[in-house]
């Protein structure tokens, strides 16, 4: 059977797994993918590989007790033996009190993730990418360490509601560490589709030869408050933590940034510059996700911060059914609105600042106000009077990404990023930023 | 191959300390499936030499086969309910070579003769593609086969064969006391893994070994919601290559420390710790606002081996140094140069460390690595100077040894190994010193327990860590609890501040459950020792906000 089933194959084979079902209730995930990687180092190939990989999870219920199961063969008999199995571990599990029965068949919006040009990659072209990288580099001297990895893939779900829900999709991230010879300059791009037409290797180098020859000789500024201009992969590990924090379980428990004093949450306040605002939409044509959530819920465009204030919070199942809300499943993508600036235009504009283009090793501080520490990294530069003067010695920041889009001064015009913390792509604006928190040097290059 | 699944913890309430998710290799099974025993090591030798055949017959000069079996099994629990019990199973073969100098690997979970032979010819033919823009062919430092031998982690009970039930009453124990002590949430958490691991090469060697880790962790959260805050202490529990008996929370095994606190050494007191923290977390709520500047830190193992970890284990990495990481982890300042001098003051004259897979009950410790190379202890810093560093079979001829280190390693049979982090312990004093006695001499000082925040630049000079508790230390006495505490320094200034470190009756292991390396990312799991050790006039920042 092939490893990427099309939806037809998909639903058949989920109908066929769920007739062997005598739970109360039976849900079944399923998924397919391919992936391949190409790795170099010191303008030379290291390690490379390729990964295939199907799996069929099947979770049984009766009342609620509950039982999970998996397996990666997909004949007749594996399919029923992964059914018994979840269902004995169901039968032999306590009592989930927080579990809620699956649900009823949905409608889902379109979106679509999936291109032929990045499911048709061979290790060829996967090595003549590369190649038109590697020449950019090696022609001026510099070493570069690179990573290109592809994944076409789908899931799928059924229940036996009658729910069904498929998803197929495609991607591509290209990164890159361009650093001069005698170590003194170091440039960094990453790019991620899911188009591999629109992954232009060469163009990509250029940015990152570009950013390690120009940050050669850093001179060192003290630390301190500066207005900086974060270009968006910069940006996207700090707002990362807000992302991921928007839950309303742990606000109303009072133990999250979203909590208030009094035992409410921040639904509904205004917590940043009205300027701000993040939605996640499936159907977004520069990245597009799946129109679901793991357990079939339905997504669709959501905001999470509105012009500043907090628009949702995510609600699990249980925890909706428990405050009597609706539930609002964990996003599928980020979007950020911007404006209309360029970069060049937001440098224009600054009298004094910092041109941040990568952060690096971002941990968590205080998690009561989202202070985060870490460090900028490959390309930190100095601006005065509208123009940039010299490349400048890392900085280690604390700062907090809530006080930071309070201090906004711009917003520029958004782009799809690779987070270098995560992995995951957003859209998101390059913004300028006063007042932001470096609190030592650092020699690293 | 089976993907990697992850386990969000952020839905599962264990702090961010945490990074986002955590790996769970293979499929989802019951716990019985745990208990089968291993395949049998003929059968695996069998396995083996089909591979080796084929790729000799399709012109490899250089072969090993790792046939995997890696076994899972992860409890999250919070307060009164458990929140999901992972049973994992993965097996399969991975099967590297090297053809036309350069390296080939390809993997998969079909282990009949004819998928290990199919496997095999695509790991040669992909050494073979890529040779083409390899300038360099691969140089392989000599390692004689060792023929058909055994290695076991020595547990004393199989934490697979410990009933389930147990461990929840364990874990609802854990909760039921931290709530009692003042608690508002607590999420705890058990760790088992079971690495059975067949090594095969063309140099003769038929390696079996099974290997055992678990890591037993807590965080206890007290919450005040009238003001709106909240303090959590995470548990300072060590992760340890050992079975179930590190829970037995032996009175032996136990260091009283200052202030009523207490460290362990090789066995574990999960309820105890629990009840500590829940009265240490309410106190956190009150502790006072460090003000910053120039403290001596006293540092508990349970600390200090976080910030050997990523200041002198990352840096002195060989395939770091070499630019083999820029991409991601990065590179390091410990350059060759700097080595090649002789001189190179890492630290300070008290500053001894030593890399080694050997130490009993660490997370690094095996017979082999999964080069086949046999394992060792080496100097990393002696007296201060850095003298060596970390290296495989395809990089130590760069140092001008002609052996291995034996620090390979593959979180999977699917995943190619490379150069992993072994164990990288400070030494202990030589004099007799306990941490009283070291309190004691400190004017102005400050304590830190546990892990906390950490962070360091991508070439390991400039970090700044938190911790999970600090007491204030005036005129050589502890009085009272500080909070928002963080200290910021370089590395080599660091270790050069190193004054004293108490004696080997303080020693103890810290570890690293889930230190991730690589594109794409491998996990490993590695321990770093030490005693409670001085560093004098460390720079301490306040990291305490205020928001709206």
């Amino acid at each position: 059977m092939a490893v990427i089933l099309t939806e037809e194959e998909a639903k058949a084979l989920l109908q066929k797994v769920l007739s062997f079902s005598k739970a109360d209730e039976c849900e079944v995930n399923l998924l397919g993918e391919i992936r391949g990687n190409l790795r170099y180092a010191r303008n030379e190939v290291s390690t490379s590989g390729a990964m295939t990989n199907k799996d069929i999870s099947v979770q049984s219920s009766f009342g609620k007790k509950v039982g999970v199961a998996s397996i990666d063969e997909f004949d007749d008999a594996s399919l029923e033996k992964v059914v018994r199995r979840s269902e004995e571990l169901a039968r032999l599990a306590p009592e989930n009190p927080e579990h809620v029965g699956v649900m009823e068949p949905q409608q889902y919006i379109k979106s679509n993730g999936y291109f032929e040009s990045t499911a048709s990659i061979t290790p060829d072209k996967r090595a003549e990418a590369v190649a038109k990288s590697l020449e950019l580099s090696s022609k001026q001297g510099l070493a570069a360490a690179g990573f290109l990895e592809d994944r076409k893939g789908f899931t799928a779900m059924m229940n036996s509601k009658g729910l069904f829900a498929y998803y197929k999709n495609t991607n591509v991230n290209f990164s890159l560490t361009v650093r001069t010879d005698d170590g003194t300059g170091s440039g960094y791009v990453a790019k991620g589709y899911n188009d591999f037409n629109k992954l232009d290797t060469a163009a990509a180098t250029k940015i990152a030869v570009q950013k390690s020859l120009a940050s050669k000789g850093a001179k060192a500024l003290e630390p301190g408050k500066y207005t900086v201009i974060l270009e968006p992969t910069a940006a996207s590990v700090l707002l990362e933590s807000i992302f991921f924090g928007m839950d309303a379980r742990s606000a109303d428990e009072g133990r999250s940034f979203f909590s208030k004093p009094g035992g409410k949450t921040k639904l509904g306040e205004k917590i940043v510059d009205e300027r701000v605002t993040f939605y996640s939409d499936p159907t977004h044509p520069d990245l597009p996700a799946a129109a679901w959530s793991g357990d079939g819920q339905p997504q669709a465009k959501t905001l999470w911060i509105d012009k500043g204030v907090v628009k949702n919070l995510s609600y699990s199942r249980f925890w909706a059914q428990k405050k009597g809300v609706k539930p609002v499943p964990n996003p599928n993508n980020m979007i950020m609105e911007g404006g209309t600036a360029t970069l060049d235009e937001m440098i224009k504009s600054t009298k004094r600042g910092i041109l941040v283009t990568k952060l690096w090793y971002i941990r968590p501080v205080d998690p009561q106000t989202l202070l985060l520490t870490g460090l900028t990294r490959d390309g930190t530069f100095y601006i005065e009077d509208g123009k940039i003067k010299y490349p400048i010695k890392n900085f280690r920041f604390n700062e907090s990404p809530i006080i930071m889009l309070n201090n906004l001064e711009t917003l520029g015009i958004p782009e799809r990023v690779v987070s270098t913390e995560s992995d995951l792509n957003y859209i998101l604006p390059p913004m300028k930023i006063r007042e932001f928190t470096f609190s030592s040097l650092s020699d690293a290059v | 191959m089976k993907r990697r699944d992850f386990i969000q913890l952020s839905s599962m309430g264990l702090g961010a300390m945490m990074g986002a998710s955590i790996p769970v290799l293979g499929n989802v099974v019951p716990v019985e499936q745990l208990l089968e025993p291993a395949v049998d090591a003929a059968i695996k030798k069998k396995m083996a030499d089909v591979a080796l055949n084929v790729a000799k017959s399709k012109g490899a000069t250089y072969t090993d086969v790792r046939i995997g079996r890696y076994l899972q099994q992860y409890l999250f629990t919070r307060e009164t309910r458990v929140q999901n019990i992972v049973n994992a199973e993965s097996y399969g073969v991975g099967i590297r070579v090297i053809a036309n100098g350069t390296w080939g690997f390809a993997a998969t979970s079909d282990v009949s003769n004819e998928g290990i032979a199919k496997c095999t010819e695509t790991a040669v033919a992909i050494a073979k593609a890529n040779s083409k823009i390899q300038t360099e062919p691969v140089v392989l430092a000599p390692q004689k086969g060792v023929g058909e031998v055994t290695w076991k982690t020595p547990i004393k009970k199989n934490a697979f064969e410990v009933p389930v039930q147990e461990k929840i009453d364990l874990l609802m124990k854990v909760n039921g006391e931290a709530m009692k002590n003042g608690a508002g949430f607590v999420t705890s958490n058990l760790f088992f893994v079971n690495e059975q691991k067949y090594f095969a090469s063309s140099d003769g060697s038929y390696i079996d070994q099974d290997i055992h880790r678990i890591w037993p962790t807590f965080t206890v959260t007290a919450v005040d919601k009238q003001a709106g805050k909240f303090k959590s202490r995470d548990a300072i529990s060590s992760p340890m290559g050992m079975g179930y008996e590190y829970l037995d929370g032996l009175a032996s095994e136990k260091i009283a420390g200052p202030n009523g606190l207490v460290g362990y050494r090789n066995s574990y007191d999960m309820v105890e710790d629990a009840i500590m923290s829940a009265k240490q977390a309410k106190e956190k709520m009150t502790a006072k606002s460090v003000m910053p500047g120039k403290y001596d830190l006293v540092l508990d193992p349970n600390h200090l081996g976080l910030t050997i970890h990523e200041s002198v284990g990352h840096p002195t990495e060989l395939d770091r140094v070499l630019g083999y990481e820029a991409n991601y982890a990065g590179t390091s300042f410990a350059t060759l140069d700097k080595w090649k001098t002789k001189s190179f003051n890492y630290g300070s004259k008290q500053v001894n460390i030593v890399a080694d897979k050997t130490q009993p009950y660490t997370l690094g410790t095996v017979g082999y690595d999964d080069e086949g190379v046999p394992c060792k202890e080496w100097d990393l810093i002696k007296d201060g100077i850095l003298v060596n560093y970390q290296a495989i079979r395809d990089q130590v001829n760069i140092l001008g040894e002609n052996a291995s280190h034996g620090c390979c390693y593959a979180d999977n049979w699917n995943s190619v190994q490379f150069q992993r982090m072994p164990n990288v312990s400070l030494r202990p004093g030589k004099e007799k010193l306990n941490v009283q006695e070291m309190i004691k001499g400190v004017e102005k000082g400050i304590y830190i327990i546990g892990r906390g925040s950490y962070s360091i630049d991508q070439q390991r000079y400039n970090f700044q860590f938190g911790g999970q508790l600090f007491y204030e230390i005036k005129n050589g006495e502890i009085v009272g609890m500080l909070d928002d505490v963080a200290y910021q320094s370089n590395t080599q200034e660091f270790w050069n501040s190193c004054v004293q470190i108490c004696d080997k009756d303080d020693y103890r292991t810290f570890g690293s459950f889930f230190d991730g390396k690589g594109q794409p990312s491998q996990v490993s799991a590695v321990s770093h020792g030490s005693s409670t050790t001085r560093f004098n006039g460390v720079n301490i920042i306040n990291t305490g906000r205020k928001i709206g």
